[in-house]
């Protein structure tokens, strides 16, 4: 099987889609001949020709809002927005339009389509190229938020949100579009949305984590286990729609739980899975539930790696939630 | 600036080369125009006895809606804003349908979801309407897109108002839709007051047609009261789109006879005598001096119209009247394709409650999980 990182797994997914699907075009800010800014759409124009993967004006709002068109009158955009922090030009067209369209025409237009975007820090971008926004699109009905953390979840969970009636955010954690390497099988597979990933199985902690936070919880863990605190890791994958039962079953299993994001805390997605611990599964609990996030400041620039939960951090959390 | 458009004068007298219409189509047209003010008028008694919620009307501007609408062919699209819904009448949306969509009843194809006046039919490719202004306007040319390249002999006509040209929707809407060439009509229909802001206020442009020439567009004003005018420009408008010639913009100049909606006063912002002027404006009148004028309207049969529209929509109301309750289930259903469990587990603890209250009706119990 071969080896990739996760964006050649990203442009694998998309290639396997445009082939399978006439209907699937691809389009956004610089992603035709140049092959988008981190190269995930590398080689689509030249595959497929510049009627199904194009550069469009520089307009996030209209990319959305053209994509949902598209969608209503029967094809499968998948539209690319450059980076997460250049999406609130969208935000209306995303949660005014795309996530209510379904429900308010009642079912008789709906917008199946994908907006990929990179999310995340960790790769220097200050302010405005490191942002975490998946709670703006968490709150809002009609939508799907996927967030891979492997090269092989970013590839079928892709295709998954291809295929799905329904709009997708697709956030790609950009700070692993090349650490993250693994075998990804070639041609079609998906991984079913609304699904959870047991990283790794332990019986001390519950450690719930998503997207770039992965990797980092694996190593916390993997120090955690020198001290005999056995962790058991969920990556989320799917933040809407949540299996829920999932959750509190991963939960109830430990009794102790730590959730880990490198969005802000208030209001993070870190707290709907602390209040559904706490609204369903409290007589299990052992122990508070703990968040390791970012600050509630904006993003940083120079102290980034302090911004982002680390493994000492994470290490941190787990072992003051074994202990109590 | 183009000049502005215009076919017949306000005294019915033809001005301009008309467009070839035999004299039943004309007369049509006439009906059109006056089953909106009919349906409006009733709408607005309906509201006033609290019967439906709320009315955005078209008096005073049905020229401009059934004139630009005519000029579609059953496969073109109409994108609307909030004032459409008489022209989706005349393209096929039943009555019936428009008035439970007035009433937000059971009989409503949106369920009920969207508040009065928000119509969609999809038979004729009418796409439901949010409420945000000018966000209808890419997704329009998102659609044109797609016809474009399935190699579709649909134009997509997309209809806003003058306050919405001011919205981050026109700009890349028009942006885009001229980048793309694609098979597209931008109708702004200038009825001269965003609510209470007035056309003058919206834009320091000189004209709202100047605006398209910064996209590379072709622009046409019309006497939007001319209902020939509006038909004809909007009808080549739609031919250079259908031929492949790119989107333009048409800019149908009429006045909003009354409030924004049926909550809306407007004496509080403009001046009477500027609505009085319009009034010896109506559209209506100026096609029925035309008319008669041409022999094709008898004496008194606009009353006999207008009879017979009023009888048909009193019909529609009764029936509508009597619509069965909403189903509870419609609170979480459309979400999402699937009902999700989530959603599932939400609503059956809510019918839960609802049942122990003698709320609930028979098939409103819980989803299985």
């Amino acid at each position: 099987m071969p080896i990739l990182t996760l964006i050649q797994a990203v442009n694998d997914g998309l290639k396997v889609a445009m082939r399978e699907d006439e209907r699937v075009l691809v389009f956004g800010e610089d992603v035709g001949p140049k092959g988008g800014v981190f190269l995930a759409t590398e080689g689509l124009t030249t595959e497929f020709g510049k009627q199904r993967c194009f550069d469009t004006p520089l307009s996030e709002d209209g990319i959305v809002g053209a994509a949902i068109g598209m969608a209503a009158n029967g094809l499968r955009p998948v539209c690319e927005i450059q980076f997460q922090d250049f999406i609130f030009p969208a935000f209306d067209q995303i949660v005014s339009e795309a996530a209510k369209l379904r429900y308010r025409s009642g079912g008789q237009y709906t917008a199946p389509m994908v907006i990929r975007t990179p999310y995340g820090g960790g790769i220097r971008g200050g302010l405005y190229h490191s942002q975490s926004g998946e709670a703006y699109f968490t709150h809002t009905p009609g939508l799907k938020v996927v967030i891979p953390s492997t090269p092989h979840d970013a590839k079928g969970l892709l295709l998954a949100s291809i295929a799905d009636p329904d709009p997708v955010i697709f956030m790609e954690p950009k700070a692993l579009y090349r650490h993250a390497k693994g075998e990804v099988p070639a041609g079609h597979y998906t991984v079913p949305l609304s699904t959870l990933r047991t990283v790794r199985e332990g019986e001390h902690v519950t450690v719930f984590c998503y997207g770039s936070m992965v990797p980092v919880v694996e190593k916390a863990a993997a120090q955690a286990a020198e001290q005999g605190i056995e962790c058991h890791i969920v990556d989320l994958r799917t933040l809407l729609p949540l299996d829920e039962q999932g959750v509190l079953e991963a939960a109830r299993k430990t009794g102790r739980v730590v959730i880990v994001h490198e969005a802000p805390r208030f209001c993070g997605y870190g707290a709907e899975i602390s209040a559904m611990i706490a609204e369903n599964v409290i007589e299990y609990m052992e122990a508070p539930v703990r968040r390791v996030t970012g600050f509630d400041t904006p993003f940083p620039n120079t102290l980034e790696h302090h911004y982002l939960p680390d493994e000492r951090r994470v290490l941190d959390a787990i072992e003051e939630v074994a202990r109590f | 600036m183009s000049q502005r458009i215009q076919l017949i004068s306000p005294a019915g007298k033809p001005v301009g080369d008309l467009p070839k219409l035999s004299d039943g189509r004309l007369k049509d047209l006439f009906t059109h125009m006056l089953r909106v003010r009919v349906t409006d008028g009733r709408m607005l008694t309906l509201q006033r006895a609290g019967r439906i919620g709320f009315v955005g009307t078209s008096t005073g501007m049905e020229a401009a809606q059934i004139g630009s609408a005519a000029a579609l062919e059953p496969q073109d699209w109409l994108w609307s804003g909030l004032r459409e819904g008489g022209a989706a009448v005349m393209r096929g949306l039943p009555l019936a349908e428009y008035v439970a969509q007035m009433y937000c009843n059971a009989n409503d194809t949106a369920k009920g979801r969207q508040m009065c006046n928000h119509f969609q039919h999809k038979g004729t490719h009418y796409p439901s309407w949010s409420s945000v202004i000018g966000t209808q306007i890419p997704h329009g040319v998102g659609a044109a897109l797609a016809s474009k390249q399935r190699g579709e002999d649909a134009v997509h006509a997309i209809y806003f108002g003058d306050g919405a040209t001011s919205s981050n929707g026109f700009h890349s809407g028009m942006n885009l839709a001229a980048v793309w060439k694609v098979p597209a009509v931008f109708v702004c229909v200038n009825n001269g007051w965003a609510i209470s802001v007035s056309a003058k206020q919206q834009t320091a442009a000189h004209s709202y047609a100047d605006k398209a020439t910064a996209y590379g567009m072709p622009a046409a004003t019309v006497d939007g009261n001319d209902v020939l005018a509006c038909y004809a420009t909007m009808r080549a408008a739609v031919a250079r789109a259908r031929s492949g010639d790119g989107p333009s913009l048409v800019v149908l100049e009429t006045y909003r006879m009354m409030g924004h909606s049926s909550s809306d006063d407007p004496t509080k912002y403009r001046d009477e005598h500027e609505v009085a002027e319009w009034r010896g404006k109506d559209p209506i009148e100026r096609f029925e001096h035309f008319l008669s004028q041409k022999g094709v309207l008898a004496k008194g049969e606009r009353s006999t119209i207008e009879a017979a529209l009023t009888a048909e929509v009193d019909q529609v109301i009764r029936e509508q009247e009597a619509a069965a309750p909403m189903a509870l289930k419609t609170l979480v259903e459309d979400v999402y394709a699937e009902v999700p469990d989530h959603l599932k587990r939400q609503y059956n603890h809510f019918i839960e409650v609802a049942e122990r209250h003698g709320d609930a009706q028979p098939g409103d119990g819980a989803f299985p999980l």
